[in-house]
């Protein structure tokens, strides 16, 4: 069987719209056009039904109810919200908020303001698999903390974290617990009321949705969470989030998590086998290659690789029909290698030698053959470019080499 | 980004690639730039010591597609070159040839670098040889990619 190209395996980035889902968004673009604010109209009403029984199910893939769903434009908005609206309404309790220093720039940012704004911010350190252990935020916390900020699933090395330890230790000091589930939302199992949650941002994208709409999750009640807007209006989503609804989106966005929900046992299984043939068929023919991240608490799709002595974009290059994505600094507007491969302690050569595969729904056995083929083809032939290679072959230590400051 | 057809054509076909012993009196080697930073360049020029022409080039690179074009380039170039015409390349006219977008025209001066670290390691090995002291190690030079020093 051939395989069609190129080859999308860069799912933690975006995924490609399920047909399943934009089927059920068409109708809302062209027919069921109305506001769902609108409530004297049947344009309005039927609008509003759509919204609502895709409340229930986003709610449903995270184990909550429809009235704690606020609908956001994206993960980067829910938290933004979170964050910021936690911050303003609780100021009076306490200042201090605690977070990782893996955490997306989503969440990172939004803490780095809240210090400028007056705010003390734990950036908690992570173990070399990208873990933060419970101990660490009991340890970190003060009287004076108000909410902990803790991801999922880590979108560049996929490592879980024990968010379940930490949501109740979180309860414990009743301290309000936010996870960016982006990542892990309809790929493992998710539960608020299982894991402790007060706060969860997921988004529709990735999970084989439309992009330009997300949701944040805001506890209803034990404890019941309160939030000051960051955009006043209208009043909508509760008075959380003014703006008129994305119908159609949230159509979407609704039936992507029903889907998810129905498949995510069997696509789990499904990715990992793929993810295990993929990194075992790379790895069992390349010497010097490493795992960045955990080795099983991973998410099912996602394998983060370093390969010594040959550069990550030069790397994408040669397997230029592969869309994948790279630490390395040449890849990322910053010029900075990864700062999450850098947290966990790989060293900045190995952090430019690396490649995130992102498996998804649309890959296949066929697929994961021809790249890791093309793989360790693109390796060894830059492998014989390359001075490193060559010093390290030679005996050389390159780690004893005086390379000049830079 | 997409990569001009001059950089993909160094990176699919790189010139020269391959290495001199630095044992022999007539090979200068370059060695610029860093592991952590992304990219190493090592050049070596064979010089035939009676005409002072760069006989032949050959280099290896860890680094992105544009360093890796930008070193093929460069041993293209300095063939044939006396070593003061070599002296002369500028990474403006590395950066011309091939296209490269400003973010990647720090590889055209590691390239540079190469060349200029590459020649005064062979200048170095003469003179010594001269004076009965053979000098064959490369010295390494660092990475001058602005990013790099502003870690």
């Amino acid at each position: 069987m051939t395989v069609k190209l190129p080859i999308y395996m860069d799912n933690n980035a975006t995924t490609r719209c399920d047909p399943r889902v934009v089927e059920a968004m068409l109708p809302y673009f062209t027919e069921k056009y109305g506001n769902a604010a609108s409530r004297n109209h049947v344009f309005g009403w039927e609008a509003e039904a759509a919204v609502e029984e895709a409340r229930g199910q986003v709610a449903a893939i995270i184990g909550a109810s429809a009235k704690e769903i606020v609908f956001t434009s994206g993960a980067t908005e829910s938290n933004n919200l979170a964050l910021k609206g936690v911050a303003s309404m609780y100021r009076k309790k306490g200042n201090h908020i605690i977070t990782a220093v893996t955490e997306h720039k989503a969440v990172i940012d939004p803490c780095k303001r809240l210090e400028r704004d007056g705010f003390q911010v734990t950036f908690l350190p992570v173990d070399r698999y990208g873990q933060v252990h419970p101990e660490q935020v009991a340890e970190a916390m003060t009287p004076q903390t108000i909410l902990v900020s803790i991801m999922a699933a880590n979108n560049e090395i996929g490592t879980l974290n024990p968010i379940r330890e930490i949501g109740r230790i979180c309860k414990e000091k009743g301290v309000l617990f936010h996870t960016d589930a982006v990542q892990a939302v309809g790929k493992v199992p998710i539960d608020v009321n299982e894991m402790g949650i007060d706060l969860l941002s997921l988004t529709a994208h990735k999970l084989y949705g439309p992009k330009g709409i997300g949701a944040l999750y805001v506890r209803k009640k034990d404890p019941r969470v309160r939030l000051d807007p960051i955009m006043d209006g209208g009043g909508h989503e509760r008075g959380m989030r003014s703006g008129t609804l994305a119908v159609p989106l949230i159509v979407g966005f609704g039936k992507a998590c029903e889907i998810a929900r129905q498949e995510m046992p069997e696509e789990a299984i499904r990715l990992r086998q793929l993810r295990e043939r993929l990194r075992e068929g790379i790895m069992s023919q390349l010497e010097e290659t490493y795992v960045n991240g955990h080795p099983t608490e991973r998410l099912p799709g996602n394998i983060n690789l370093s390969f010594a002595y040959v550069e990550g974009e030069a790397l994408m290059m040669g397997i230029k029909d592969v869309a994948v994505s790279s630490g390395s600094a040449c890849t990322s507007a910053s010029l900075e290698p990864s700062y999450v491969l850098r947290a966990l302690g790989v060293g900045d050569e190995l952090a430019h030698s690396s490649i995130r595969f992102g498996l998804g729904r649309f890959n296949t056995p066929e697929e994961v053959d021809f790249v890791v083929d093309q793989v360790v083809k693109a390796v060894n032939h830059l492998r014989q470019m390359s001075p490193l290679y060559e010093m390290a072959r030679a005996g050389v230590d390159l780690k004893s080499v005086q390379w000049a400051a830079h | 980004m997409a990569y001009s057809s001059k950089v993909l054509d160094h990176y699919n076909n790189p010139r020269n690639v391959g290495s001199f012993s630095t044992a022999d009196p007539n090979v200068g080697t370059g060695l610029v730039g860093a592991p952590e930073c992304g990219d190493v360049l090592k050049l070596q020029i064979l010089v035939n010591p009676e005409t002072g022409i760069i006989e032949d080039a050959k280099f290896k690179t860890f680094g992105c597609g544009s360093a890796i074009a930008s070193s093929s380039l460069a041993t293209e170039w300095l063939r044939g070159k006396t070593l003061d015409e070599a002296l002369a390349i500028k990474n403006t006219e590395i950066v011309e040839e091939l296209a490269l977008p400003p973010v990647k025209v720090h590889c055209s001066v590691l390239a540079e670098d190469a060349i200029k670290a590459a020649i005064k390691n062979y200048q170095e090995k003469q003179a010594s040889r001269q004076k009965n002291e053979p000098k064959e190690e490369a010295v390494g030079v660092g990475c001058s990619a602005r990013e790099c020093l502003d870690r």
